[in-house]
């Protein structure tokens, strides 16, 4: 035997290696190209949405830039104090150059008509401060030196150390605020990371109600999917379709209509409370309010949830045969510990792909709290919806929305770890 | 069922007494079955598919309930006692060993629910172990083993609680042949060596033959014949087992005289052929007449003087190394077998040859056609 293992050649010399690389190389090329439209779509519709989203919650350059909706040209603003922002570290006290520059700012700001889109980003850190803006900006050529002063007799708040720490950090654009937000945390006068004012923490609380009705959902859909699945899976194949048909029936019904449907007979003049009040459980001034709230958020969920339970579930229990539980019951254990120490373990696979699914989709639910969420059933994309829509502050909705995801690809990692991917079962 | 009809088959260790099995209300799988099996017998039930053994075995280890009739284990009867507390082992056909659980945790599982302390259950599944040969293997998943290594632990399993009756649906139906003869011995030698009293289910008339104390040939739900495998080979009761049982030469003819143990029957193209009835009784009956290849004699010398001979034309001979074989056209047909021993003064036929075929009368059984 030689040191070096010979190289393997084909007939003709070619170094096998090479050869068989070139040899399919053709069938790679059609492969890809087969899967070319799928993987455009998926860049183009997903990968690049979701990084634009995790772009804008580190960038915002609402401080420093405005944008002609109509033209699309744009216009660079706050030059002079960001210049001021460079030459000064942190923590330099802003002197009268500082407001000379600020000022400057301003009456830019005044002849561009941007002073309400600046205002806006400094209101996302400090909450009252567009008006800020909106009003010196106004007077903003009626500022004479020295500056301090005058914008000091403008608004007092120009003053303020926290005004100028949220301008500093927006004079970048890139800026970690809208996590910080996101979890009711602030930076006070010398940068510090604080929680926010008791009364306006509302992210964190959100989150844990958030995670919190959505582990009460998929145990709720566990508990109940289990009996149907194994149902399923033990009758004869006719009648098992059939009875699918009726777990899946919800699917071929628009979620508006299913969650309207809950509204009908859960409100508290609903078809429920009636029916409670005609057979006399409870009084006509105690109808039980189950709309509108956590209760309403867990039914209509439940009920729209169940099919990712019952046919992961499903998938996992027909193949296993009856004769495990019957040798286990032939071994001596009683029904109960043939199903605890026999059944139960093999379906796990399909247990855990239910709740990782059913748990998902629940984080991030957003329809039917919406509906029927109430005030304290709404989630946290409840919140998220609310920043793109209503208060437009997208970067704190991409914030939000990256915590989520985050917490959802952990989830999805220690399920991995722990269970082990490969052998989840969807069906 | 009252206490007058109750005993239609005497006081075995395990008795099906007037068995009746119907899964649907319509159609009876189980038809009367009356069986009783001895303490330290192995008994096999064989038959052909749909036949109603799995259905008896379900019966008896509980996990189908008897329509009507009473199963009995040890004077008990059992019709209302759940499976787990019968007490009985059971390898199935797949096996079922518990994936999700090693060797060890597979034969642990039945000691464990019955309380056994840990380290009697060490000693019992070492030696349940030991007993089938694998004793290397207490820390393998099933999926890590062949068939035939599943197989032992599975028997193993249903052995190491020492159960007083053993169940085996077609345990070997899945292995290679040679495997399968092995496991058979195994199994045979286990049955002898623990005095286990063992219901065996199969398909393969070969693993019957030669396993059994008695075998139950089913048909239909109901029982053929119950007996040792030589009688039911050399005397099948009825032309079912006949055929069914090892290859049989069929002859269909008329019963042209009959007395004493001793018929002579008209084949349809006119000759006569001795043969013993079985159950036929008159003459002008239609009948069946079954002749083992291997009793079939074309020498002279070789049948019982004064028996009829029939002229039969070789169509082939096929040499099967111990045996030969050939096909023959006897009586308007052209399956007929006859088995030569291959020794070495064996004559050997060549097609297109004439010669007159015999047999001792006690060899060809005339049998109620089907
Ligand atoms: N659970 C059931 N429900 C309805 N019919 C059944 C059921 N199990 C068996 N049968 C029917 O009962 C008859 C006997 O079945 P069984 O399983 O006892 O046959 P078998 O002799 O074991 O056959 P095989 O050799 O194929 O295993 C068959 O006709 C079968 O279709
Ligand atoms: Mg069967």
């Amino acid at each position: 035997m030689s040191d070096a293992p010979a190289l393997l050649t084909t007939a003709d010399g070619q170094p096998l290696k090479s050869a068989l690389a070139h040899s399919q190389a053709r069938s790679r090329r059609r492969a890809f190209l087969l899967v070319a439209p799928l993987f455009l779509f998926v860049v183009i519709t997903f990968v690049i949405p979701i990084g634009q989203m995790l772009f804008q919650s580190v960038y915002n350059p609402g401080f420093i830039e405005y944008e002609n909706r109509d033209t699309g040209e744009i216009t660079k603003l706050m030059t002079n104090v960001t210049a001021w922002f460079e030459q000064n570290p942190q923590g330099t006290q802003p002197d009268e150059t500082a407001y000379a520059a600020l000022a400057a700012d301003l009456v830019h700001l005044k002849a561009t008509r941007a002073g309400g889109s600046v205002g806006e980003r400094i209101n996302y850190d400090i909450p009252g401060t567009r008006s800020l803006f909106t009003t010196t900006v106004r007077n903003a050529d009626r500022l004479a030196p020295p500056y301090r002063e005058a914008l000091a007799a403008a608004d007092a708040k120009w003053a303020d150390p926290l005004v100028w720490r949220a301008m500093r950090s927006a004079s970048t654009g890139y800026t970690l605020d809208f996590y910080l937000n996101a979890l009711d945390l602030t930076r006070d006068e010398t940068g510090a990371i604080v929680q926010v004012d008791q009364k306006v923490r509302v992210y964190v609380m959100l989150f844990m109600r958030t995670l919190g009705l959505s582990a009460a959902i998929t145990l709720i859909c566990l508990v109940l999917a289990f009996p149907i699945a194994h149902l399923l899976a033990t009758l004869p194949l006719a009648r098992s379709n059939l009875l699918m048909v009726l777990v899946l029936l919800p699917f071929w019904t628009s979620l508006l209509v299913r969650t309207t449907s809950w509204i009908v007979l859960l409100q508290s003049q609903g078809v429920v409370n009636d029916l409670m009040v005609a057979v006399g459980i409870i009084g006509e001034d105690g109808r039980i309010q189950m709309m509108y709230n956590r209760i309403g958020t867990i039914v209509a969920m439940t009920h729209i949830l169940l099919p990712f339970m019952v046919l992961p579930l499903y998938s996992v229990m027909r193949p296993i045969p009856p004769s495990y539980v019957r040798a286990a019951r032939s071994l001596g254990a009683t029904s109960w510990t043939a199903f605890r120490r026999v059944y139960l373990p093999q379906t796990l696979p399909g247990v855990g792909a239910g709740a990782l699914l059913v748990f998902i989709l629940a984080v991030g639910y957003y329809i039917t709290p919406a509906l029927v969420g109430g005030a304290d059933g709404q989630l946290i994309s409840n919140l998220i919806a609310f920043h793109m829509q209503k208060s437009l502050n997208w970067s704190l909705a991409a914030a939000l929305a990256s915590i989520l995801l985050f917490g959802v690809l952990i989830l999805y990692w220690l399920y991995d770890r722990i269970v082990g991917i490969d052998n989840m079962k969807l069906g | 069922m009252t206490a007058s009809n109750a005993a239609a088959v005497g006081e075995g260790f395990v008795v099906f007494d007037r068995v009746q099995k119907s899964y649907d209300g319509v159609t009876l799988v189980v038809k009367d079955l009356n069986l009783s099996i001895a303490k330290g017998e192995f008994l096999t039930m064989l038959g052909p598919s749909g036949s109603g053994k799995t259905t008896c075995l379900m019966m008896l280890a509980g996990f189908e309930t008897a329509t009507h009739g009473d199963i009995r284990l040890d004077s008990r009867p059992i019709n209302q006692v759940p499976p787990h507390k019968r007490g009985i082992g059971m390898v199935f056909q797949n096996y079922a060993l518990f994936p999700h659980m090693s060797v060890g945790e597979n034969l642990a599982f039945p000691l464990e629910v019955r309380g056994i302390g840990k380290s009697e259950r060490e000693a019992k599944i070492k030696r349940a172990l030991d007993m089938v040969q694998m004793g290397a293997f207490v820390h393998r998943r099933p999926a890590q083993l062949s068939g035939g290594q599943q197989q032992r632990i599975a028997l193993a399993r249903a052995l190491v609680f020492d159960p007083k009756l053993v169940l085996m649906d077609e345990p070997l139906g899945a292995l290679d042949k040679q495997l399968r003869e092995h496991m058979q011995f195994e199994i045979k030698h286990l049955h002898d060596s623990l005095g286990l009293t063992v219901v065996y289910v199969t398909h393969d008339q070969g693993e019957a033959l030669t396993m059994s104390d008695r075998v139950a040939v089913f048909n239909d739900g109901v029982i053929q014949q119950l007996d040792t495998p030589d009688e039911l080979y050399e005397r099948p009761r009825n032309s079912f087992v006949a055929q069914f049982i090892g290859e049989n030469n069929k002859l269909t003819g008329v019963v042209e005289q009959i007395e004493a143990g001793k018929a002579l029957v008209r084949l349809a193209t006119g000759e006569v052929i001795d043969a013993t009835p079985v159950n036929v009784t008159h003459k002008g009956q239609k009948t069946l007449v079954s002749i083992r290849p291997e009793r079939v004699e074309f020498k002279p010398d070789m049948m019982p003087p004064g028996a009829h001979v029939i002229g039969a034309e070789v169509i082939e001979v096929i040499y099967m190394g111990d045996i030969l074989r050939a096909r023959l056209h006897v009586a308007g047909s052209s399956d007929f077998i006859m088995k030569m021993r291959n020794t070495i003064g064996q004559t050997r036929l060549s097609p297109g040859q004439t010669v007159n075929i015999g047999w001792d009368p006690l060899d060809a059984r005339a049998l109620e056609p089907l």
